[in-house]
């Protein structure tokens, strides 16, 4: 194991192993563009020179292996200069427009320039004019000017996804990065190449001029596109709600070696619109006639309760029929096992509807099953205690379940919207509880608004059983609540009492009761996760 | 804390000469200024200054250079505004009062204007930092105008219609360019 000495602080690290990597494990931030943790090093920028001891030249450190005993200075006066006029030489042509430029804020050229360089160009001659707002494909768009030519797309695309849809055309410096006539980009991950791109050349068409990076807040979360379960970062503003109806403006990777690396799927990544949608279930409604009429929480609870427990008494547990989803946390498919299940003896409860599992996989992120908690609710035991989700609708319709309450789920997606018409308009009572309309809710009698992963706390475990943590980022929209909340109030209108204050003291109990779970908190989930111990898992 | 207590005497104590003093000297004021206002009406003692009430709105009295007022959008030549919506101003307000909101121009030489560009002068401070964040000569204060009593607060917030048709007061004009001349398309760092 070499052990080498940077910066006076010496490090052991394994053999192989490139300085930039070595000085990371040190927390010293060497500049790089063309170098990417994830990508092979082309040595292209020339931005993370250092000096290695008795070698003339200044090395590239994202390159350049480390030696025992080998000695390097990364802030030395000589890499200074070196990294001034590296600066120097890719702002040639690069246009001084930071404040036009999408990517200002957050831009490493911007950044390194204020931080090393500072210096008054003393280009005479013209600069370069290329092509602005180049459509690259659906998703993405190119402003050759801003491009250093590090070349990190280009080689995203073909050792990641390996489509290659991009290269570098032309000599000199007229080199740009282009598409090939007619083959616009088309795969599912292009939105990573606005996150690799360290300046401002690649912009997402999503995110491009809705709003400035530094107005943004970022708060860990999962991806709720499907059971890969994507660590992302959640970028959210309530700054210009009131004009523009957004709140979320964008989701980005964050690093995790176990799940996703540095990447999302671009069907994650847009995944997030129903958040700030306008078919959002904002107030708590009970129909009245054929008219929806809004009311506060109390009352709705005291209607649904009333109207639960008269169907009860006449009936028993078995004609109550329950379906949530598996786009909820841990936490509020425990609330609906615990409250449902346990305390009022309902078997009818399954989340599988025909076909949930069946969307279109890409061997990569994207997997064939959309909901991030499928597992999660597998473990929590929120299938197989009794007929299947899709029996439930039938007996609905058959008359032989008398009540229906969704949580969260979607059936008309999975079975027409005949089936769930014919089905709903039987029963007797449906509650619709979830954060957006959707079909089912229109034959429902009282609509519980939900809050949506950005708005609650709680884990999701993804298909590999890893427990991931979402943490709230905005408030929820309306008046809508978390649904473990929800539950817990109807629950409490019920006359049964949950000693729960936050999504945390539900875990605990998750922790103690649910097998797999045993022994886990929200501090060792922490902000990577932690996968569970199954036996023949 | 030292609280600084007054003695009152005698005279002070029963009031009536404290009440007699004051009416003496609102008096004298009144015959004073009276006595000089009529002088000057007849030409007479013009180097003596007697008291003045300015008739505001239809007086004003002159406001420095520097002053700063309502704010205006400097324009173009073809009278689009000169902003590019790179919401600096909207970064350095201390009181957020402008709201920007940015859309792709269809000229990929400008890029980016505002959609929709708000001040709220009901929040505004005044202190001008907004002029001095703008790098594209767009934003300016020297309109010279105190902002009107409006009937509801939407009334005191300005639209971007509303700010481009200010024009700087005669001599006070501190942008770069006067209203619609200048460079057809603005380059942030070169104007």
């Amino acid at each position: 194991m070499p052990t080498l000495v940077i910066d006076d602080q010496k490090v052991t690290v394994d053999p192989g192993t490139t300085i930039i990597q070595a000085a990371k494990k040190l927390d010293i931030t060497i500049p790089h563009y063309c170098y990417h943790p994830r990508l092979k090093s082309v040595d292209m920028c020339r931005m993370c020179l250092v000096e290695v001891k008795d070698i003339p030249k200044l090395q590239t450190a994202c390159s350049t292996q480390v030696r025992d005993n080998m000695v390097v200075f990364t802030n030395n006066q000589k890499v200074l200069d070196a990294r001034r006029s590296v600066l120097e030489f890719l702002l040639i042509n690069h246009p001084l427009d930071c404040p036009i430029c999408d990517k200002a804020g957050e831009c490493m050229l911007q950044d390194f320039y204020f931080q090393f360089s500072r210096h008054t160009s003393k280009f005479k001659e013209k600069k370069q004019k290329k092509h602005k707002v180049v459509n690259l494909g659906p998703k993405i768009v190119l402003d050759s000017e801003r491009c250093i030519l590090c070349a990190r797309c280009v080689r995203f695309l073909k050792e990641v996804v390996g489509t290659e849809e991009l290269g570098i055309f032309d000599r000199g410096d007229h080199s740009e990065i282009g598409i090939y006539p007619g083959r616009p980009l088309e795969n599912n991950y292009q939105g990573n190449l606005a996150d690799v791109c360290p300046v401002g050349a690649l912009t997402a068409k999503d995110f491009r001029f809705a709003c400035r990076s530094w107005f943004l807040c970022q708060e860990n979360s999962i991806c709720p596109g499907c059971s890969t379960g994507c660590n992302v970062l959640v970028h959210s503003s309530e700054r210009s709600y009131d004009k523009t109806l957004r709140r979320v403006y964008r989701l980005t990777p964050r690093d995790n070696d176990e799940v996703n690396q540095s990447w999302l799927c671009d069907v994650g990544r847009y995944g997030y619109h129903f958040v700030d949608d306008p078919d959002r279930l904002t107030a708590p409604s009970l129909k009245r006639g054929e008219e929806y009429v809004k009311v506060d929480w109390d009352t709705a609870f005291r209607e649904v309760a009333q109207r639960l427990r008269g169907i009860f008494e006449r009936y028993s547990p078995s004609s109550l029929g329950i379906i949530p989803s598996p786009q909820l946390t841990n936490e509020d498919l425990y609330m609906v096992k615990k409250f449902f299940n346990e305390t009022l003896c309902i078997t009818n409860i399954d989340f599988k509807l025909p076909g949930w599992n069946q969307g279109q996989g890409d061997g990569f992120l994207l997997k064939a099953d959309r909901n991030p908690n499928t597992m999660g609710a597998e473990l929590l035991g929120l299938s197989g205690i009794g007929p299947q989700a899709g029996e439930i609708i039938e007996k609905t319709r058959l008359g032989e379940i008398k009540a229906l309450y969704l949580v969260g789920s979607d059936p008309a997606r999975y079975l027409g919207e005949e089936k769930i018409a014919s089905a709903l308009s039987r029963a007797q009572l449906v509650v619709f509880q979830g954060s957006n309309y959707n079909y089912a809710c229109k034959f429902a009698h009282a609509i519980l608004p939900g809050a949506t992963f950005v708005e609650k706390e709680g884990t999701f475990t993804n298909a590999q059983a890893r427990v991931q943590k979402i943490n709230q980022a905005l408030r929820p929209l309306g008046e809508s609540l978390p649904d473990w909340k929800i539950i817990l109030g109807l629950a409490l209108t019920m006359g049964y009492y949950f000693p729960y204050k936050a999504a945390e003291d539900i875990f605990k109990d998750i922790a103690r009761e649910v097998t797999g779970f045993s022994g886990l908190d929200y501090k060792k989930v922490g902000d990577k996760g932690i996968k569970l111990a199954l036996s023949g898992g | 804390m030292k609280i600084v207590g007054h003695k009152l005497s005698f005279l002070e104590n029963i009031y009536l000469f404290e009440i007699v003093r004051g009416l003496v000297i609102t008096t004298r004021h009144f015959f004073y200024n009276m006595f000089f206002h009529i002088a000057h009406l007849l030409g007479y003692q013009q180097d003596v200054e007697a008291a003045v009430t300015i008739q505001y709105p239809e007086q004003t009295i002159p406001v420095s250079k520097r002053w700063r007022g309502v704010h205006r959008i400097n324009t173009r030549p073809d009278g689009s505004p000169r902003c590019v919506a790179c919401m600096l101003c909207e970064t350095v307000c201390p009181v957020q009062c402008i709201h920007i909101v940015a859309e792709e121009h269809p000229d990929p030489a400008i890029e980016k204007y505002p959609v929709s560009f708000e001040v709220d002068v009901t929040r505004c401070c005044w202190c001008g930092m907004c002029e001095e964040a703008c790098p594209v000569d767009a934003i300016y204060m020297d309109s010279g105008k105190i902002p009107k009593a409006g009937y509801s607060r939407q009334d005191l917030v300005y639209d971007k219609e509303t700010l481009t048709k200010e024009v700087p007061l005669p001599g006070y004009q501190r942008s770069l360019n006067p209203p619609g001349a200048g460079a057809p398309k603005v380059n942030p760092m070169g104007l």
